[in-house]
């Protein structure tokens, strides 16, 4: 592997300085913090990421799970997704984004990736780990191999003409249906980041993920007190029954009033550059009753804008599929 | 010295035989090496100075190298060479010197022979350096540029030009001739079905890589630690390109972690690191990184077509079979696919076909029941078919076509529990309980589906040579050069050679991988217990009549006068049958005949002329349930019955653990394993665990294996066929049969993934 240079801070400032003065975004930039490794080091090892240096912030005070004013929890970006899994208040409140960490992954990575580094996991594409194919995303320029190649797991929504990879997180599908906030700091302080607006779609810059600054470090996920602990679900669908990226994921959330639907959440993984949410088709759902007719609907209005390539079309009937599922399901909706 | 064959007398039969060791489920007598650690494997022999090499793979699938520029990488300190077409030292030019025992007709593949690329992924180039991880860095530096021809990768487009091939490697058999007219008679039958078949790209994936450490010794003579399913074909191989005497090279290769075929031939791992260590001087090791397994070999991608006709009482009256696979555009790489459909039911018109069609690919290799895992499953899945159509029990249908005699030759079976197999399958799985309908069985939104299949593969036996060396203390040591690529080997030898000559298994060591060790053949194809098993029964057999000579001989002893045949073996003694009381024990025999040590060797050889009378095979019953979602495509396999006769299964633990084994691969073909080609690159591109999908202990749940009794004194003097293939062929069949069954969806292009249930 490429020669690297490797620091262990003690402290957030410390960490901090490791990365100072680095332009861009973090998916961008040549210092690199690395905390349970789960993807970085396989990436590393395949020569498709290539720092200079890696911050090594595992050891940070950031592994807590706690309560914040309000009702909600924060979760340490160094808390590990087993940790936060089995907590028992994620457990009880957030029962949707327990069973997404589960789903993803195997118990071994869970044990040792952390919730920041969840995030920002890059993508399982083909031609993004293969160095000897084009990709856009590792090689801006290059082009997309998937785009006429195998592109089976791809996307089918937001997707460009130079990308249509897509990301690979279950736990990031629940974190969007919930509305989390990432919390980062950085040399200008602390800030946060609406979870919709921390990744990105690919346009014509697929080389980055997300819109943390190469100089920020994510400290925490805050879920919000409004849990949907009643009625939620994540539904995972794929081609072995574990340890399998998601061909379509679906975080579904509803608040009711009696069978009327009062909020509802969906989002979708495996489809998109990033976590994929419809607030059009969320409110199509909003005052009506729950039923399989007004779930349908609603997958209709999430898929409208959704194109297939030559093999993953298929994603398209199944996302609708996957949604009523999944609905139904936290709905306590019976099929016939 | 050179052992004279021997024919082994067929093991008694008498049941239970004092002293047995064979038929105990006998736990692996390598278990607690295997499970701490203790075993060692090819990449895992250490030296002092060992360097290690790591490959440059092609990025285009079909041209030349223009230019390959290493001095970034040489530059690097710690870095010893760059191994290229352009500097390598001479080589062989005859493609014989290349060959190998389980080569097919053509011109093997010659790692940095020109700068000819011939497939994607190919070998390019070797760095050698002080450490792996050194090596893997500097490979990355080395800048490559070609220029690229137009490549073949689509089997669809390539069969157009597809071909018949001969007798084009050991052990295949050309289709037989057509018998009566089959296309006539589809044409007329009561009842046809015609079904087009795909099955996809696989790649072995055993656990373990392949390796290989070669240990340069100052004198110039090499040890090479190599993954490989027979030592001397490695040692053959390497002598051979590499212009060495058998006395320069001895291969030790005492473990392997999981071949399934991948270590039938030398692969280019091999070759790297003998060059490297040849021509540095030094000790150096080679070892292929996940994607890079796969760069060789796999199962062929195969296009068929099975067409049957019946009359309405399920009397089969034709039966069409062909077959289109890949090659390489370099060797002939041919599998029995389409013959076992000429085999399994008796049937007066039948036409057989089978064709080659080459593209830009590397040679394929056997897999695990390589040709029938392909072929067997289109015919079942047909069969399945053609008793739906009928309105026919899927188990009456085979039963009312069942045969006695291989229809193909005339020969009747050696042996052939079948029927056992079906009655015992069918009553441990309930199958009578089937509704005849697809999709009457439901529970919410799962749909229940239960299928069956038949299974065939041949009883195949080599000849082998085994020594054994008893010593004074009641020890016995018994080896042949063969493998132990996971069945369990090592302790199916110790039983044969324990149970032979009466010893408890702890006093038995059995010793493999090693070609200091007699000649044994590759292990693949099932034929280990058969072939070694026989001649470590042969050697044994000399003990034993050599012991009883003497034990009968001894004047003052308790068995004098007595003849061999009036004692048996057991307990560490010779007991005479009359009267248990009069007994020696071996070291007791041995000491009054003033021996240390007794010694011998023996080759054995198949009873040809009995086996060429006969059809010789294992066969199987196959019998599953799955639960498909209606809504999402997902199938879960929720119980397989595999019910199997294979003749004396010598441990039925290990045997099971194999059948288990074969019925997860079998799942994995039924649902999940596809190499996916990039056409545009020519590539493979999914070559990692992450997305060449095998099932996970999430996807197997209640898996019963039944090996039925079967009696059988031709295949080979223990009456074991072996069980490796078998349990793999058919299981997709019977799997995508129950998916039919709970969604009323005939599909026949495996893998059965989701998106082939959503759209059919």
């Amino acid at each position: 592997m490429r020669a690297f240079s490797y620091d262990r801070p003690d402290s957030v400032d410390a960490a901090l300085r490791g990365v100072a003065n680095q332009p861009g975004t973090t998916t961008e930039a040549a210092v690199k913090f690395v905390a349970g490794g789960t993807n970085l080091l396989d990436l590393m090892k395949a020569d498709v990421m290539r720092p200079d240096r890696l911050v090594d912030i595992s050891r940070l005070n950031l592994d807590k799970i706690e309560e914040v004013d309000g009702g909600g929890l924060r979760l340490g970006a160094l808390a590990r997704n087993s940790d936060t899994a089995y907590d028992a208040r994620v457990q009880a409140r957030y029962p949707m984004l327990s069973k997404a960490i589960l789903a993803g992954a195997s118990a071994q990575l869970r044990n040792m990736a952390t919730n920041g580094g969840n995030l920002l996991q890059r993508t399982r594409c083909y031609y993004f780990y293969d160095t000897g194919t084009p990709c856009n995303k590792r090689e801006p320029g290059t082009g997309c191999g998937a785009l006429t190649g195998v592109n089976r797991i791809h996307a089918i929504l937001g997707a460009s003409d130079h990308c249509i990879a897509v990301h690979p997180s279950d736990m990031c599908v629940a974190l969007a249906a919930l509305e989390a906030i990432v919390r980062v700091t950085g040399p200008k302080g602390e800030r946060t980041i609406p979870f919709a607006d921390f990744h990105r779609l690919p346009g014509d810059t697929p080389h980055i993920d997300s819109t943390l600054a190469a100089d920020e470090l994510i400290t925490a996920i805050d879920l919000p007190a409004k849990g949907f602990a009643e009625h939620s679900t994540y539904l995972k669908v794929r081609d072995r029954a574990s340890y399998a990226f998601a061909l379509v994921s679906v975080a579904a959330a509803l608040e009711l009033d009696g069978q009327t639907i009062r909020t509802a959440r969906l989002a979708l993984g495996g489809v998109a550059h990033k976590p994929w949410r419809d607030p059009a088709a969320e409110a199509e759902l909003a005052g009506k009753p729950a039923s399989l007719e007004n779930f349908r609907e609603a997958s209709r209005v999430l898929l409208r804008d959704a194109k297939g390539q030559s093999h993953n079309a298929f994603k398209i009937g199944l996302a609708e599929r996957a949604i009523v599922r999944a609905l139904a399901e936290a709905a306590g909706v019976e099929h016939p | 010295m050179i052992a004279k064959p021997t024919i082994p007398d067929p093991l008694e039969r008498s049941n239970p035989r004092p002293g047995a060791q064979i038929g105990k489920p006998v736990s692996r007598v390598d278990g607690r090496l295997k499970v701490t650690g203790g075993a060692k494997y090819a990449a895992e022999f250490n030296t002092p100075g060992l360097a290690h090499g790591y490959i440059v793979s092609s990025a285009i699938a079909r041209g030349r190298i223009l230019a390959i520029d290493t001095s970034k990488a040489l530059a690097l300190p710690g870095v010893f060479q760059v191994f290229t077409h352009q500097n390598r030292p001479s080589l062989p030019w005859f493609d014989r010197k290349w060959k190998d025992d389980d080569a097919p007709k053509g011109s093997p593949f010659r790692p940095l022979y020109d700068a000819t690329i011939h497939h994607a992924l190919q070998p390019i180039a070797l760095v050698v350096a002080e450490s792996f991880e050194l090596a893997r860095y500097a490979a990355r530096l080395i800048h490559v540029t070609y220029e690229a021809d137009e490549h073949q990768t689509d089997l669809h487009a390539a069969s157009a030009d597809a071909f018949t091939p001969g007798k084009d490697k050991g052990g295949f058999q050309p289709p037989p001739k057509p018998r009566g007219d089959a296309d006539k008679a589809l044409a007329e039958a009561e009842v046809s079905v015609d079904l087009d078949f795909t099955q996809a790209v696989e790649h072995h994936n055993p656990m373990e890589m392949h390796a290989s450490t070669v240990i340069y010794h100052n004198d110039g003579t090499l040890t090479v630690h190599d993954k490989t399913q027979g030592p001397i074909n490695t040692q053959t191989y390497v002598c051979n390109v590499f212009d060495l005497s058998k006395d320069a090279v001895r291969v030790i290769s005492p473990f392997v972690g999981g071949a399934f075929g991948s270590g039938l031939r030398p692969q280019h791992q091999l070759f790297m690191a003998v060059l490297a260590a040849t021509t540095l001087k030094r000790s150096v090791r080679v070892e292929l990184s996940r994607p890079q397994m796969f760069s060789f070999g796999h199962r062929p991608e195969a296009l068929q077509r099975v067409a049957l006709g019946a009359k309405k009482d399920g009397t089969l009256t034709a039966v069409i079979h062909e077959a289109v696979q890949e090659t390489s555009q370099t060797e002939n790489y041919v599998e029995v696919v389409v013959n076992w459909s000429g085999q399994q039911y008796k049937c007066d018109n039948v036409r057989l076909d089978y064709k080659l069609a080459r593209m830009d690919t590397h040679t394929p290799l056997d897999q695990r029941a390589p040709g029938a895992a392909t072929g067997v499953p289109a015919l079942e899945i047909a069969m399945d078919a053609l008793a739906a159509k009928l309105g026919m029990d899927p188990l009456e249908l085979r039963l009312k076509n069942y045969t006695e005699v291989d229809p193909n030759t005339g020969k009747p079976f050696s042996s052939k529990e079948l029927r056992a197999c079906f009655q015992q399958g069918a009553e441990r799985f309930g199958w009578h309980k089937r509704s005849h309908a697809p999709r009457s069985m439901r529970e919410g939104r799962q749909l229940i589906g239960w299928g069956m299949a038949t299974g065939v593969w041949d009883a195949m036996q080599g000849q082998a040579v085994a020594s054994a060396r008893l010593g004074i203390d009641g020890t016995l040591t018994v080896g042949s050069a063969t493998a132990d690529i996971g069945p369990g080997t090592y302790t199916a030898m110790t039983q044969i050679a324990a149970d032979i000559l009466g010893l408890p298994i702890d006093r038995v060591s059995f010793q493999l991988g090693d070609t200091n060790l007699p000649m044994a053949p590759l292990q693949g194809g099932s034929w280990t217990v058969s072939s070694v098993g026989s001649a470590v029964k042969a050697v044994c057999d000399r003990l034993r009549d050599k012991l009883a000579g003497l034990a009968v001989g001894l004047n003052d002893g308790p068995l004098k006068g007595l003849k061999a045949d009036d004692l048996h073996f057991a307990d560490g003694c010779l007991i005479a049958k009359s009267d248990p009381s009069w007994r020696l024990s071996i070291t007791e025999v041995m000491r009054a005949n003033d021996l240390l040590v007794l010694e011998d060797e023996a080759r054995s050889i198949p009873y040809y002329k009995s086996q060429m009378q006969h059809a010789l095979g294992t066969h199987s019953a196959i019998f599953a349930e799955v639960r498909v979602d209606e809504d999402l495509g997902t199938v879960q396999v929720t119980r397989v019955v595999s019910a199997v006769a294979a003749g004396r299964i010598i441990n039925p633990k290990t045997a099971r653990s194999q059948v288990l084994g074969a019925v997860v691969w079998g799942i994995g073909m039924a649902l999940e394993e596809e190499t996916m080609t990039d056409q545009r690159l020519g590539r493979f591109m999914n070559h990692d665990f992450g997305e060449y999908h095998i099932p996970v202990n999430a996807d197997v749940h209640d898996i019963d294996v039944i090996f039925v009794e079967e009696h059988d004194d031709i295949v080979n003097p223990l009456g074991a066929k072996g069980v490796g293939e078998i349990g793999i062929v058919g299981v997709p069949a019977a799997i995508a049969n129950a998916i039919y069954h709970a969604t009323g969806k005939r599909l026949c292009d495996l893998p059965i993934t989701v998106d082939k249930i959503l759209g059919a």
